[in-house]
């Protein structure tokens, strides 16, 4: 995607390139660069480091029978090279695979305001949710207790601080306080990940917050 | 020069896999990386028997996705270094990796010697970077990969160096995507 404004910062690259992002976050990144170059190079980059970080450290022997070991279990057919079909979707294929198909199969959930949700299931560091704002809708003013991404696959919605398009990702932390707003047009979807609940500004999306939970 | 040739010995040695399941080859590159991949894992806190069990695995890997490999886009060490890690996440963290989507690729895109060789000698000057750094900030990039720092500190070393062969990977994806036309 050539107009991808809103990239991944390189903190979070490094991290996902070590391994060390929550599976929530790592989900996230996935899929942002399954849609951006830019990032898919800086990764390999980070991922460079990694592989160099390895090569620097002290190597441990393996025991006197590895090798022989290895030999023996290696097998004369390599793995099938899949060709990958051009996708169809709106959701690149790390996502297809976490909600089991494209956008017709995710199954949403009312959270009030017309927006719509599905968690997807993942390891305990932070959560994933996919939401569906209608167009014009908004999500409450809120502030964040740790880091928020939101990454949009459709549509587009803007805040306090910018507009965020088809493949733009907002990288939001604890300085920030926001009200996003979807565009006129299509309906926004967009894959929102968090390390800990959100600040809600108003009683009432407080009051459904355990519901929800956001 | 030397180390560079050096590079690029060990991706023949992964052509010669790919190309006829070449045994003496894949002992080559055991005997230097299997020792490789143990040391990070325990260094990273895995336990010495597992770490050796996962290395096993990692050079298995190995020789199954040879055929994956693209030297125009990574060196070997980078290759084995992130086979290593997602072992590490499925194993260790018993968590799903989510990896990004393969780029579209197939025989034809056949990789570009001279992209190959640039990008080997790149890596080289990154680890040769990364060797000079000033003791504090080095041991901060390894910190940040034996998965000692958390992504909010991370975040917060804003001093982190990063390497310098962003463009040539960004010309391989180029190319790649070009070949799919
Ligand atoms: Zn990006
Ligand atoms: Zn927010």
């Amino acid at each position: 995607m050539k107009d991808i404004k809103h990239h991944l910062t390189n903190s979070l690259l490094m991290g996902y390139a070590a391994g060390t992002l929550p599976e929530a976050f790592n989900l996230v990144v996935a899929t942002h660069i399954s849609l951006c170059d830019e990032c898919r190079a800086q990764l390999a980059e980070f991922e460079a480091v990694g592989g160099e970080v390895m090569m620097r450290t002290d190597a441990m022997a393996m025991n006197a029978d590895a090798l022989d070991i290895a030999l023996a279990a290696l097998t004369d057919s390599p793995e099938e090279v899949q060709i990958k079909a051009e996708r169809a979707g709106i959701f690149p294929t790390p996502l297809a695979d976490y909600v089991g198909g494209d956008v017709e199969a995710v199954r949403w959930r009312r959270v009030g305001g017309g927006v719509k949700q599905m968690i997807l299931p993942t390891d305990s560091g932070a959560t994933v949710r996919l939401l569906h704002i209608p167009a014009g809708a908004s999500v409450p003013d809120h502030g964040h207790r740790g880091l928020e991404l939101t990454l949009v696959l459709q549509g587009a919605f803007k805040d306090e601080t910018d507009r965020f398009g088809t493949g733009d990702i907002e990288v939001a932390n604890e300085e920030l306080d926001h009200t996003p707003v979807a565009e006129d047009g299509l309906d926004c979807i967009c894959l929102a990940a968090t390390d800990a609940p959100l600040k809600f500004n108003s009683f009432l999306p407080r009051l459904a917050q355990p519901f929800v939970k956001i | 020069v030397n180390e560079n040739n050096g590079r690029m010995a060990w991706v023949a040695e992964v052509n010669a896999i790919r190309e006829h399941q070449d045994k003496q080859a894949f002992a080559r590159l055991f005997s230097h990386f299997a020792p490789r991949v143990k040391g990070f894992l325990v260094r990273g806190g895995a336990a010495p028997d597992q770490a050796e069990e996962i290395a096993q695995d990692v050079m298995a890997t190995m020789w199954r996705k040879a055929h994956l490999f693209d030297p125009a886009r990574a060196s070997v060490s980078t290759w084995i270094f992130t086979i290593a890690r997602n072992r590490q996440i499925d194993i260790i963290r018993r968590a799903r990796r989510p990896e990004p989507e393969d780029l579209p690729w197939g025989p034809e895109a056949e990789p570009d010697q001279e992209e190959q060789v640039a990008l080997q000698q790149d890596t080289e000057r990154l680890g040769k970077a990364i060797a000079e750094l000033p003791d504090k900030q080095r041991e901060l990039v390894e910190k940040a990969y034996f998965g000692e720092l958390t992504h909010a500190q991370i975040a917060e070393e804003t001093g982190l160096p990063l390497g310098t062969i962003k463009s040539r990977i960004r010309l391989a994806l180029d190319r790649l995507r070009h070949a799919m036309r």
